[in-house]
């Protein structure tokens, strides 16, 4: 009887073990066929003339240095109004609001809008920032979605962050006399560091690889532009010219290009995010 | 002459009552200490003397608080400068993470201090004050989360006197550390007393004797009495401090 039950139990525990295993490889092998596949075709591609021209018809040649610099211009609108933005509105929520049931409320809403399908934040982005602001498809007013859309990334982040700063450093600041934004400024923020960086580097990983937003909002346009420019003129991002170049002019493999240079953009903002959190975490000594 | 009068102080969190008309004047340059059995409202009555109090939510004063004759709940009180001149310990100790010049340079530079050699001599001077330069002249720049408890501690008492404050109110702050460290910050604040009034909120009715000069009893935000600290202890009037000092219950 009982070694009939610890028979069964063992094949139970070793049918349990082979499904968890076969998972995990199942995951590694279509992460890697995925990685392994797209630097393959990408590879190759990746020429000097590609990253630093931009596409000629008269030529016939296909350049994506437009491209790379308008994701760059965006990343800098986007977070130059997001980072103070939602670090302030956080720093609010945390240290200033004192109706809880308002900050319940906008806290919930924060992370309903991290969940919301980004092409929704493009169709809202043009209605207001094109249709109703009179703004031209370009840098700004993709940015300015773009911004809407990370936004709840920042806010939460920081809050998260801001959460774990202990009650005795602001206690202690405020028992010196220090009025509450020096003790902010001084105490809590520079504690905080780690969840903002974390938050921020996240957002720029979200907005390289945007491109639903970006449709309606940042325009298709492959031409090399200067920053002021770019800002109401119709520009591309990495990810947008995946797109077009993809579907509408047949270039596969430079699709594939594009996507091996995002996916090592994504994986080096990744590591920096790692690396922020493990550097600006609380240290001892 | 006294430091603090306190006339028929009430306080409430939200509903509970927590200290019950408190009476009480309190002499500078005397060490006092606040004793009774925990929950009897002898922190939450310390906290009322900073203002720390307001920190707290649901939280209504009623009755007078003065500090050299001026009415600390009065409106347009600057809370900052009373802090200033109304310095905290607490009971666990809370350097900021940063350098331990940076931690006692706090609160000087909070209040405009920035020149570089006023900031050192005060530094010097608190940390002396606080009997912990000895130890850390040579690492001022190391971060103060390096050293043992009772150096933090001693570190939160030198970051409170470098702001030159009047009155030191000191919460439990030696229940967290080990004999020996209780034993230096005793001492210490013997010492303090020269230039401090000091207010202490202990557990340990072996160091309400050793180290205060006065005493009050707290039992269920009752001030029951307060008295010469011997007095207290072996002549009490009250009953129920009879009870209590002599350990029958608490």
């Amino acid at each position: 009887m009982s070694s009939n039950f610890s028979r069964r139990r063992h094949a139970k525990d070793a049918t349990l073990k082979g499904l968890v295993y076969g998972s995990g490889v199942v995951v590694c092998l279509i992460l890697a066929a995925i990685i392994g596949y797209i630097f393959f075709r990408g590879v190759p591609g990746i020429t000097a003339e590609l990253l630093t021209t931009q596409s000629s018809y008269v030529k016939d040649t296909i350049g994506i240095l437009p491209n790379i610099l308008n994701t760059l211009y965006i990343v800098l609108v986007a977070m130059a109004i997001a980072i103070p933005l939602g670090v302030c509105a956080a720093v609010y929520l945390n240290e200033y609001a004192t109706n809880h049931k308002l900050v319940r409320a906008i806290s919930f809403a924060v992370e309903t809008l991290t969940g919301i399908p980004s092409v929704i934040f493009g169709l809202v982005g043009m209605l207001f920032f094109i249709q109703l602001l009179g703004l031209k498809a370009g840098i700004l007013a993709g940015g300015l979605t773009l911004v809407v859309m990370v936004l709840p990334t920042i806010i939460s982040n920081t809050l998260e962050s801001l959460k774990t700063v202990p009650v005795a450093y602001r206690e202690g600041a405020l028992a010196l006399g220090s009025g509450k934004w020096h003790m902010i400024r001084t105490v809590v923020l520079p504690n905080a560091l780690d969840g903002i960086a974390t938050g921020c580097i996240l957002s720029i990983g979200r907005i390289v690889g945007e491109s639903a937003a970006l449709l309606y909002t940042a325009g298709f346009g492959l031409i090399l532009n200067s920053f002021m420019t770019a800002l109401q003129s119709s520009s591309a991002t990495l990810t947008v010219a995946l797109y077009v170049y993809a579907t509408e002019r047949g270039e596969l493999d430079v699709a594939f290009s594009v996507a091996t240079i995002l996916m090592l953009l994504t994986f080096l903002l990744n590591f920096a995010a790692n690396l922020a959190s493990s550097k600006l975490g609380p240290k001892e000594n | 002459m006294n430091v603090f009068e306190i006339e028929n102080l009430n306080l409430w969190y939200d509903s509970h009552h927590a200290l019950h008309d408190v009476c009480i004047n309190i002499p500078a340059n005397q060490v006092t200490a606040l004793i009774g059995p925990s929950g009897c409202g002898k922190s939450t009555f310390l906290k009322t003397l900073n203002r720390m109090q307001d920190l707290v939510e649901g939280v209504r004063i009623e009755g007078r608080v003065l500090f050299d004759g001026a009415d600390i709940y009065a409106p347009k009180v600057d809370v900052t400068q009373l802090r200033k001149n109304v310095g905290m310990v607490f009971q666990k100790a809370n350097p900021f993470p940063m350098s331990i010049y940076d931690n006692v340079a706090y609160g000087p530079r909070v209040h405009g201090m920035c020149g570089k050699a006023e900031l050192d001599a005060l530094v010097e001077e608190s940390l002396r004050g606080a009997a912990l330069w000895d130890e850390v002249k040579d690492r001022l720049k190391k971060s103060a989360l390096g050293l043992s408890g009772g150096q933090q501690q001693r570190l939160c008492i030198a970051r409170a006197l470098a702001v030159k404050p009047q009155v030191l109110l000191l919460d439990e702050s030696t229940s967290a550390l080990d004999p020996i460290s209780t034993g230096q910050i005793e001492e210490l604040v013997g010492q303090l007393k020269q230039d401090y009034t000091v207010i202490m909120v202990t557990h340990n009715m072996q160091q309400a004797v050793r180290v205060s000069d006065y005493a009050a009893f707290f039992l269920l935000g009752d001030l029951v009495e307060f008295a010469p600290t011997q007095q207290l202890f072996n002549g009490p009037t009250d009953q129920r401090t009879a009870d209590y000092v002599s350990g029958r219950f608490g």
